[in-house]
């Protein structure tokens, strides 16, 4: 092998060996391998939640999971993706709901299933204290799931692996939400800039930017003062 | 992972960083930003581009990549009799990302009887990926006529005055229905949202969602998609739109991606919210955007008759990861100059103001890394500069970026760097589409009757360029307007028989051209074999 080749290692796709480059992350080695995702595959950087993916690596008997497009490949690793979980989900309307642990009990009643296993944290790819999180949900702390929970891409590892069978990022979101609309304070200078906007107050300066040429409008533009 | 050459810069950028603390680089004035893109933006290199042959823009340029497309004949044939409609509906939006998901809320609300399909799954758009922010004219110092300003300055004075002051007007509107559906801004305690200039703004009016505002924003509304218990199909892209004998838009020919069987939706209105061309990898460059962002929409309606404005524009962000390898052309949120970080070259010194336009700063680091050959050089010789993301921490205090900054932090923990203490190399990627689909301020496409588009797949809304925060606030001030304005045309449109034949007569004239060897749309980009 030339210096300038690179190295090659070997991963098991759903049982089947395949020789890859090293480096590559585990979506680009299932494409190099020939694969052309459907599922498994969205946003490719981190934030969709589409690529959860469950391997072990040889000779080790821990099952490990990882987002395809952030996970380097491994030589030995046994892989396969979990591109959809059918996971139970709560309808609501936000409007109609009190911020307190009765709403989230109701709307997910198994959440006092929980058995404190911690097998969500571990399987959490973005590194949440998934069990911490749910800890806080069965004490009605709407703000601390809301803070805790928020780098959750809702990728459904956890409810995947829980033996409660809690669907614990359905539960972050409606708890996030609830912080939201009630308990964080509202943005009141906004609720004053949409009522000058609705009330037209805005309207008269819009149209006249709008009425002038280019080069009038550039003339404004370069002028125009930079809050520092 | 560092080559010595690497280290050997990293030691100086860090050697001068107290001193750079207090060294501000001079804007451009507005003749060397002007050069500067000239020289040497890839827009205005003579090989990245080429007038396209066929249709409403023959004659027009624009980048290979899309050009390819536009030529290429339809990927249905048009001859094959379609199956009946699966359904008929007052509104069928197709895309399911943020702009898709604003507009879907938006007509049901209204009464209409609405399908959302999209080609992978709900919420899997750009709009989730977009981390730096949202702008509103929301503060007390600010108000929708400086931001039409800084909209239009950042957009080359091109932009359709109409479309920014729907723009600036809604956006708000849109940040308050954020609220009031439970988005989680990040908030003074006293609810007064943050917010931070971005580039080319002259206001303070980035507000934020940590830095997932894109992910935040897209989670919501496709929570309360779900909770309105709107009609949608995951894994159905549109391959064409079916048009009637007047040339009315009345629904689309879709497939189910995975059995591949074609399917028909009838539909008083249509919307296009399908995203841009990022896939495409203009001019070669990596990308940003999400698996999906093929053009399809694109394709569609321009075989429907629609034009395309400012196509000949595209954004390239000016920092991209160029380093580690595996995370090459990921974006690195403008956010983070946004708090502090310089970018400085291999000799550890600045070489433009960080919050220049995108098209600026991205001309000045290609600059930087070619004629003067001050960018640093990675394993596999990748030039690029330095994004000085300590700075943040000594700025802003200890412990700001694990803060701020979550998602970026941990993407490149996850490859063994510490942003907080190293600077990180960067070069342009390939971010975003300026141009689109021509609309009015309804989101109605200008030559086809029956149809809208919403997000990035329009344009004229950013010129030539699109400021930071202003795509979140489109998708959704679009997404919305084109929504509410299907909804009111659904209950009067009388499409006729609906058909190919626009697809036909688009692949005869291709034919006659000697072109159209090639199908569109693509659906997604072809990275099987590769490494």
């Amino acid at each position: 092998m030339t210096p300038s080749e690179p190295e090659v290692i070997t991963i098991h796709i759903m049982g089947k060996a395949y020789q890859v480059p090293r480096g590559l992350t585990i979506m680009r080695a299932l494409e190099y391998a020939g694969y052309r995702l459907l599922r498994g595959a969205g946003c490719r950087g981190g934030f969709c939640g589409a690529c959860g993916t469950v391997y072990r690596t040889a000779g080790d008997y821990r099952l490990k999971v990882g987002l395809a497009c952030q996970t380097v490949a491994e030589p030995g690793m046994y892989l396969t993706q979990i591109p959809f979980f059918p996971a139970n989900r709560a309808q609501y309307r936000l409007e109609q709901l009190k911020p307190n642990l009765a709403t989230l009990v109701r709307l997910y009643p198994e959440l006092p299933r929980c058995v404190g296993c911690n097998s969500c944290t571990k399987v959490c790819p973005q590194e949440l204290d998934v069990m911490d999180i749910m800890a806080r949900a069965m004490r009605g702390d709407i703000a601390g799931v809301a803070d805790r929970s928020f780098d959750c891409i809702m990728c459904g590892l956890c409810a995947s692996r829980c033996p409660a069978e809690e669907v614990q990022y359905y539960v972050a979101i409606l708890a996030r939400r609830l912080y939201s609309r009630y308990l964080a304070p509202p943005a009141r200078h906004l609720t004053a800039r949409v009522r000058e906007i609705q009330e037209g107050h805005c309207d008269a300066e819009l149209s006249e930017l709008a009425a002038l040429s280019p080069a009038q409008l550039k003339q404004k533009y370069d002028a125009r003062d930079i809050e520092v | 992972m560092y080559t010595p050459s690497m280290l050997e810069s990293m030691a100086k950028v860090s050697a001068n960083r107290s001193h750079r603390l207090q060294e501000k680089h001079p804007r451009l004035a507005p003749a060397e930003k002007d050069s500067l893109l000239r020289a040497f933006h890839p827009d205005f290199r003579a090989d990245t581009q080429r007038p396209v042959q066929v249709g409403p823009n023959a004659g027009d340029r624009m980048p290979h990549e899309l050009v390819d497309l536009l030529e290429a004949s339809s990927a249905v044939d048009p001859e094959v009799p379609l199956p009946s409609p699966s359904c008929h509906v007052d509104v069928l939006i197709i895309g399911g990302g943020g702009a898709g998901a604003a507009a879907a809320l938006t007509a049901q609300e209204l009464g209409a009887r609405v399908l959302l399909v999209t080609k992978l799954r709900l919420g899997d758009a750009n709009t989730v990926m977009a981390q730096g922010g949202i702008q509103a004219a929301s503060k007390a110092n600010d108000s929708p006529a400086i931001h039409y300003l800084d909209v239009f300055g950042g957009g080359g004075f091109v932009n359709k005055p109409e479309l920014v002051q729907a723009l600036t007007q809604d956006a708000p509107l849109c940040l308050q229905w954020l609220e009031d559906l439970g988005c989680m801004f990040s908030k003074e305690r006293d609810g007064t949202l943050l917010s931070i200039h971005g580039g080319g703004t002259s206001r303070k009016r980035m507000h934020f969602a940590r830095d997932y505002t894109g992910a935040e924003i897209m989670r919501t509304l496709r929570d309360e998609l779900l909770n309105q218990k709107v009609p949608y199909i995951e894994f159905c892209p549109a391959l064409e739109l079916l048009l009637d004998e007047k040339g009315r838009c009345g629904g689309a020919v879709l497939q189910n991606f995975e059995t591949g069987r074609p399917m028909v939706v009838q539909a008083q209105a249509t919307i296009l919210a399908t995203g841009g061309f990022g896939r495409l990898h203009v001019s070669g460059f990596p990308t940003t955007n999400h698996y999906g962002a093929t053009a399809d929409g694109l394709v569609m309606a321009y075989r429907a008759g629609a034009r395309l404005v400012a196509m000949d524009a595209t954004q390239f962000h000016p920092t991209g990861v160029a380093h580690p390898e595996q995370m090459l052309g990921q974006l690195v949120t403008e956010k983070v100059r946004s708090i502090g970080a310089q970018l400085v070259n291999v000799e550890g010194e600045q070489f433009v103001f960080p919050l220049e336009t995108r098209d600026a700063v991205s001309a000045a680091i290609i600059r930087e890394c070619t004629e003067r050959g001050r960018g640093a050089v990675t394993p596999t010789g990748q030039a690029g500069v330095w994004l000085d993301s300590p700075m943040i921490e000594l700025i802003q205090g200890a412990g700001t970026i694990r803060r701020e900054l979550p998602a970026m932090w941990r993407q490149y923990d996850r490859f063994g760097i510490d942003m907080t203490k190293e600077p990180i190399l960067i070069y342009p990627t390939l971010h975003y589409q300026n141009g689109g689909i021509d609309i009015d301020e309804h989101g109605r496409s200008i030559q086809v009757p029956g149809l809208y588009v919403a997000g990035e797949a329009a344009g004229g809304i950013h010129g030539r360029n699109r400021l930071m925060g202003n795509s979140l606030l489109d998708i959704l001030v679009f997404g919305r307007r084109a929504g509410r304005h299907a909804a009111q045309h659904a209950v009067t449109a009388e499409p006729g028989a609906l058909s190919l034949a626009h697809v036909a007569r688009c692949n005869r004239e291709v034919a006659a051209a000697g072109l159209g060897q090639t199908k569109a749309p693509i659906l997604l980009p072809d990275y099987v074999g590769r490494s």
